[in-house]
């Protein structure tokens, strides 16, 4: 039997803010245990909790990046559950009525742009740390983390494979980079992901009983975990089984999903109005003042590459994945204004050397200046694209400008056609019956005389000029 | 109408122990409440906006400013275990 895959995603993502979403405590990560706390994140009684309005803002923009409708009026709702990394005995979130709705992102899919929609977005509080005693039984709680603000993405069960789920994914965190809201990273778990996964017979219309795959931290482990979970329902309803409904854990090492047998019955969280906190109205004039704010977003930039620079896509992307590289890219241009070079030296290069030390743009030691500069030096004939290659390299282990490189290093290219005559002359002579063959017709060996002349010159002859003196002289 | 297995299962989600009599009581009890809300629906409601509080303010909002929290050793002192810098709690795994 053959099956389609149905996979809809819910994303959290931990705001930058400074301060949390209902009290002034610090969100910093990495604080003593249970430092960054007040009575209103410990959950103490009669407490209130008070929004944070740039929570709200910062939900507003990414509902505009992903074209949802914000709700002109929206509110809180406790979601009640005993768990000890959530003080209150509930969490405080939205529910009936969340922040905004009906939204969509484009992905590229087998060369066409597919429509993901966006169920919601909502806001809410993170929960606390849970370390556990790997002898007692025991757990050790840090509420530092209690109370940071996160917005919840829901997706549509629009996904059809793992890899359409892990570039949605990529997708939206391009955005949440983009704007400035969330520092995106997986490890640390600022930026979580859960997937519901199933599968049902090609063709028919309603969806197969779907399980919820959780702890997956990274693109590559959501991608696996959801390929995994594919074959698993496939075997079983091969088999004649059935799928339970059920949450399963990845497993990063077996590389296998397990059940996470769950003790609450089904999940029933009671959710209701929360009374300590009033409505958010959001009016359009409030609207405007956040989309002006909106920095341009990836999608549109990837078309201002290929527009502007006349970049190949691909290159466009790989650019404008990462915001910090893709300035960096726009430095280089605006001070060497050679968009395609910029473009191969920054891809072939500079991304290589910090890829093998697993290092970002921001630290990288070639500044967008020097290889700009160095870009002009091969334009204007200073050196070679070979000598490039090399002084590139020197610019990235030293942090050196190129010129301090050349002129270390005596790699400036030789132009003076008088000197380079001297060499060639010299080279003529000394190979009387490559000369004779050359002029019997054997042009292949002009390849040999250039070759005689760059090694003489160790590499820094101009090679159009070599070319064009050996021809004449050749010629006889 | 409430049964008695639905207030077993909410006092179980809130875990609240009862025994046999407090949940007859408790069934009965809440029954006279729904009944009595029940009356509410008599009244007709069309074109009235649901509310969900009381009082009629929105936005109340804070600035993103930090501001002294407890720190680790007053946030601790009224734990019941309080081990070190954490809470100690019995683990609960799912």
């Amino acid at each position: 039997m053959e099956f389609e895959t149905v996979i809809g995603l819910e994303v959290h993502a931990q705001l930058l803010t400074d301060t949390k979403i209902f009290c002034n405590c610090s969100t910093k990560f990495g604080g003593t245990p249970n430092s960054h706390a007040c009575p209103v994140c410990l959950g103490m009684p009669g407490v209130l909790p008070v929004l944070n309005k740039k929570v709200v803002e910062y939900g507003m923009k990414m509902s505009l990046a992903t074209n949802c409708t914000i709700n002109k009026s929206c509110s809180f709702a406790r979601k009640n559950y005993f768990y000890p990394d959530l003080p209150k005995g509930y969490q405080i979130s939205q529910y009936a009525y969340p922040l905004s709705e009906h939204g969509y992102v484009f992905l590229e899919v087998d060369g066409a742009q597919k429509k993901i929609g966006i169920t919601r977005i909502h806001m809410e509080e993170d929960a606390g740390k849970l370390l556990h005693d790997e002898h007692n039984p025991v757990s050790y709680v840090d509420l530092n983390r209690a109370g940071v603000p996160l917005i919840e993405i829901v997706s549509e069960p629009d996904m059809r494979t793992p890899t359409e789920a892990a570039d949605y994914l990529k997708r939206l965190h391009e955005i949440l980079v983009y704007l400035e809201i969330c520092d995106g990273n997986m490890e640390e778990g600022s930026f979580r992901c859960d997937a519901n996964v199933s599968i049902r017979p090609k063709g028919q219309e309603e969806f197969g009983t779907r399980a919820e795959l959780k702890n997956m931290n990274s693109f590559r482990n959501v991608q696996r975990a959801l390929e995994y979970e594919v074959k698993r329902q496939q075997y079983i309803v091969e088999n004649g089984g059935k799928i339970v409904q059920e949450t399963r854990l990845w497993d990063d090492a077996q590389g296998v999903t397990n059940s996470m047998r769950s003790k609450e019955e089904a999940h029933d969280y009671r959710y209701f109005p929360d009374p300590d906190l009033v409505p958010i109205i959001v009016d359009d004039a409030w609207i405007e003042v956040m989309r002006k704010e909106l920095p341009e977003l990836p999608m549109a930039k990837r078309e201002r590459f290929v527009k502007d620079y006349q970049i190949p896509a691909y290159d466009a992307g790989v650019l404008t994945a990462d915001k910090a590289l893709s300035n960096y890219y726009e430095e280089v241009v605006r001070l060497c204004a050679s968009p395609k070079a910029a473009s191969n030296w920054v891809m072939g290069d500079v991304l290589r050397f910090l890829n093998e030390e697993r290092r970002d743009i921001r630290n990288c030691p070639v500044t967008a200046a020097s290889l700009a500069e160095m870009i002009r030096l091969i334009e204007d004939g200073t050196i070679s694209g070979k000598m490039a290659k090399d002084i590139v390299e020197e610019m990235y282990k030293t942090g050196s400008a190129p010129k301090t490189i050349i002129a270390e290093k005596g790699m400036v290219q030789i132009t003076d056609e008088g000197a380079l005559l001297k060499t060639i002359s010299a080279i003529i002579d000394a190979n009387p019956n490559q000369l004779q063959d050359y002029r019997g017709g054997k042009d292949k060996l002009f390849g040999f005389f250039v070759g005689q002349v760059m090694k003489a010159t160790q590499g820094k002859a101009n090679p159009q000029i070599v070319n064009e003196l050996l021809k004449k002289m050749l010629a006889g | 109408m409430i049964s008695k297995q639905e207030v077993e299962y909410v006092a179980h989600l809130a875990r609240l122990e009862i025994d046999d009599a407090q949940k007859d009581k408790f069934t009965s009890q809440l029954n006279d409440i729904l009944l009595y809300i029940d009356k509410l629906n008599e009244l007709d409601t069309t074109g009235v906006e649901p509310m969900s509080h009381a009082i009629a303010v929105t936005n109340a909002f804070r600035e993103d400013r930090i501001m002294d929290s407890l720190g680790t050793e007053k946030s601790l002192a009224n734990a019941p275990d309080g081990r070190g810098e954490f809470f100690r709690v019995p683990k609960v795994i799912e």
